[in-house]
């Protein structure tokens, strides 16, 4: 049953496992050892790998997967409302949904390819984005965004427990989860291990290598027979359904679901990370995820006094104009940043932070194999 | 009746706009084979050349008048634009028709933007594929967006038209209708203006010679190559015009909506919808197909259509769009084998 997965594949997943495990002190020096942003970087890595296995493997650029992420949400808050502040029933609510929602989606937009499934998925992104802030008001509570209250119905909860006085918290059988916590952080974390897993699987598997065939030669691919519509459906499914898991912890953290996680820039963030990451690889977009949560969260916090102290060795002019330089880039300018690290990564290492490692690795280990990798560096695979 | 007439007016000037952005997406399109992402951003940046050449024109001197007095007994300040200051009536036409003449200051801003972008950044794309080029104009979008949101706020700055054409039209009176459909001269204006710029282009393509080569090379550029052409300098100035057309019609749209930073946002995904309908790569399809949403989308934020269908107004563009692709795969007037695979 093990056996698609080689020991090289078995000590990245260990290695893995072990740093998301060990994350609260090994993230400590960087100063994002607290479960709040832990948290964050594995939602958004559980995003980041769904959209990848569509990505990665099959090259189909979807633009609209956060609509997945934002059902996923409503559902899992629904769920909260409904029935219990247990999360289980909320995960499993959002996943269901979440899919059903890619079949349907998938099902018409992958009839076209290239920059027409693109613009299609936005465009069904866009119209879930739109109706969820107009029409469907009444499921998504418009633009405040669907909130628990002290009203809701919670029948399986009522059943068992009295009502406390404020809002309950969400809970894993009992454990508190709701963001901030480290029960809540290690939710989030056997979660993200076992998104990756399930991904590393996928990678794998003769199925994987339909998928991989799909990007290089869809054609190809026909003429052998293989009708590649299932499999495109599949992928689509499977990713849609990691972005409504994504969802669903989101709204585990903090029970709250409004319309803007669906908007596209949503959509444009998870392909950024995917991008940054490295396409088609494993942990790449993990690492991407991680990265630009992190970095977002320092450099919104900065201001003009952190960067005055940050240059203070510097004499005041030349001070100034770096403060100055610098300050359209951190703070309310870290969109900025955002494009230019985007543009970057895009123009120079279009493998991502993935293949930056190769690259780096290759050096140490000597010329002849550095030739080699640089010249499959415009097609990243796989991390092997 | 009334109100259909005046449903197919609104949706016509929205109409104008899209056609002019979609115009020069299909443009790029055509000739570079670049997918251009940051084509909202160009509509976006040539409306703030509307902004900053008012600001310009704004900029005030202060005098102290003694004669008059302030309700608290101090001299009253009088404040004249400099502009009015030393050309006198003149400038204060100036300031009058800013939205107008700004289109002059915008054409060669937008032209030398647009041949830096295509020399400095989108040639090193040619080579790679679509996703790279999405992927790396939207970061390019992402960019310019922030850097004006920097220079000029996160709130939209309000422009007015000329005075002489901020009332309404009694459109009605043309069809025999009475004063029944007031329209805003503004507006009607624009559809005048992205018809004139359309039909430009066109002309420019058809009938000189220049146009003629550009339009081989959309064909067969190797051939054309091969004549001894060197097409790509003839393409970077096609950026630069679809840059201008992008730019212009951002300007002239300031007065009907205000601009801020994420308009080109806004506009570039409609535009992509309008481009994919009318069919990637056919500059008539893309100026129909703006057209015939923005005629759409205004039939659907009828009350009578919003009453049978809610939220109709919301999504009628994207499910028009969905409706096509899946009927008629290459969008209304799609040319074979272009972005097939």
């Amino acid at each position: 049953m093990f056996s698609n997965l080689s020991s090289r594949d078995w000590t990245m997943f260990l290695i893995f496992s072990g740093v998301v495990l060990a994350a609260p002190v090994l993230f400590q020096p960087i100063g994002a050892a607290y479960p709040a942003i832990l948290q964050k970087f594995c939602i958004f890595g559980l995003f980041a790998i769904g959209f990848n296995i569509l990505f990665g493997l099959t090259g189909y650029l979807s633009f609209g997967h956060a609509a997945f992420l934002g059902v996923g949400s409503y559902a899992a808050v629904w769920s909260f409302k409904l029935f219990t502040m247990n999360v289980v029933p909320a995960v499993i609510l959002a996943i269901i949904f979440a899919g059903f929602f890619a079949a349907v989606i998938g099902f018409i937009s992958l009839r076209r390819s290239g920059i027409y499934f693109s613009i299609i998925t936005l465009a069904f992104a866009q119209m879930s984005y739109n109706l969820a802030y107009s029409v469907l008001t009444p499921l998504t509570n418009g633009e405040t965004g669907l909130q628990l209250s002290l009203n809701d119905p919670r029948v399986i909860d009522h059943m068992f427990i009295e009502p406390g006085a404020g809002l309950p918290r969400t809970n894993f059988f009992g454990i508190d989860v709701s963001g901030g916590g480290l029960s809540g952080f290690y939710f989030t974390a056997v979660l993200l291990i076992i998104g990756f897993y399930i991904s590393m699987r996928i990678f794998r598997s003769p199925f994987g290598l339909q998928l991989k065939a799909i990007k290089s030669n869809q054609n190809r691919m026909r003429y052998t027979g293989y009708n590649t519509r299932p499999y495109l459906i599949a992928a689509f499914v499977i990713s849609g359904v990691y972005a409504g898991l994504a969802g669903a912890l989101m709204a585990c953290t903090d029970p709250l679901a409004g319309a803007e996680r669906m908007q596209w820039t949503a959509s444009g963030e998870v392909v950024l990370m995917t991008i940054l990451g490295g396409v088609g690889t494993l942990v790449g977009p993990v690492i991407g995820a991680a990265v630009i949560k992190y970095f977002e969260n320092i450099f919104s916090s900065f201001n003009d006094n952190t960067l005055n102290q940050f240059y203070s060795f510097l004499p005041e002019p030349v001070r100034e104009a770096f403060v100055t330089v610098s300050g359209l880039f951190v703070g309310e300018g870290w969109s900025l940043t955002l494009g230019v690290v985007f543009m970057l990564i895009v123009i120079f290492l279009p493998g991502g932070i993935m293949e930056g490692v190769r690259r780096i690795a290759s050096l140490f280990k000597g010329g002849n194999k550095g030739d080699g990798n640089a010249a499959v560096s415009g097609h990243p695979q796989a991390a092997e | 009746m009334d109100a259909l007439i005046l449903q197919i007016l609104n949706g016509l000037d929205k109409g104008g706009a899209y056609a002019l952005i979609a115009l020069g997406l299909t443009l790029v399109f055509g000739t570079l084979g670049v997918v251009n992402f940051a084509h909202g951003a160009l509509f976006m940046l040539g409306a703030f050349c509307a902004v900053t050449f008012n600001k310009f024109l704004t900029l005030e001197t202060v005098t102290l008048d003694p004669t008059q007095q302030t309700p608290w007994g101090t001299a009253m300040e009088i404040r004249t634009p400099v502009v009015e200051a030393y050309l006198g009536d003149f400038g204060a036409v100036l300031i009058n028709y800013s939205v107008p003449v700004s289109v002059l200051l915008a054409i060669p801003v937008m032209l030398v933007i647009g041949i830096v972008m295509e020399r400095g950044l989108i040639r090193h794309f040619y080579n790679r594929p679509h996703a790279d080029q999405i992927l790396v104009t939207f970061g390019l979008a992402i960019v310019i967006q922030e850097i004006i949101k920097h220079y000029f706020g996160a709130n939209p700055i309000p422009q007015s038209a000329p005075a002489m054409f901020s009332g309404t039209a009694q459109v009605g009176m043309l069809f025999g209708l009475g004063d029944a459909i007031p329209y805003p001269w503004w507006r009607l204006v624009y559809l005048f203006f992205s018809l004139a710029v359309i039909g430009l282009v066109f002309a420019f393509l058809q009938f000189t010679t220049y146009g003629m080569v550009v339009r081989a090379g959309m064909r067969d550029r190797e051939t054309v190559g091969l004549l001894g052409i060197d097409i790509g300098r003839r393409f970077t100035v096609v950026f630069g015009i679809a840059a201008v057309v992008a730019g212009v019609a951002g300007v002239m749209y300031t007065p009907v909506l205000p601009p801020d930073f994420h308009m080109g946002m806004d506009f570039l995904v409609l535009s992509f919808v309008v481009v994919v309908v009318g069919g990637m790569g056919s500059l008539g399809g893309a100026v129909a197909a703006g057209f015939l949403l923005g005629i759409l989308q205004s039939f659907a934020s009828m009350n009578e259509v919003k009453s049978i269908f809610p939220g109709i107004d919301q999504i009628i563009i994207y499910l028009v769009a969905v409706v096509i692709l899946l009927t008629m795969p290459r969008g209304l007037m799609g040319r074979k084998g272009v972005m097939e695979d």
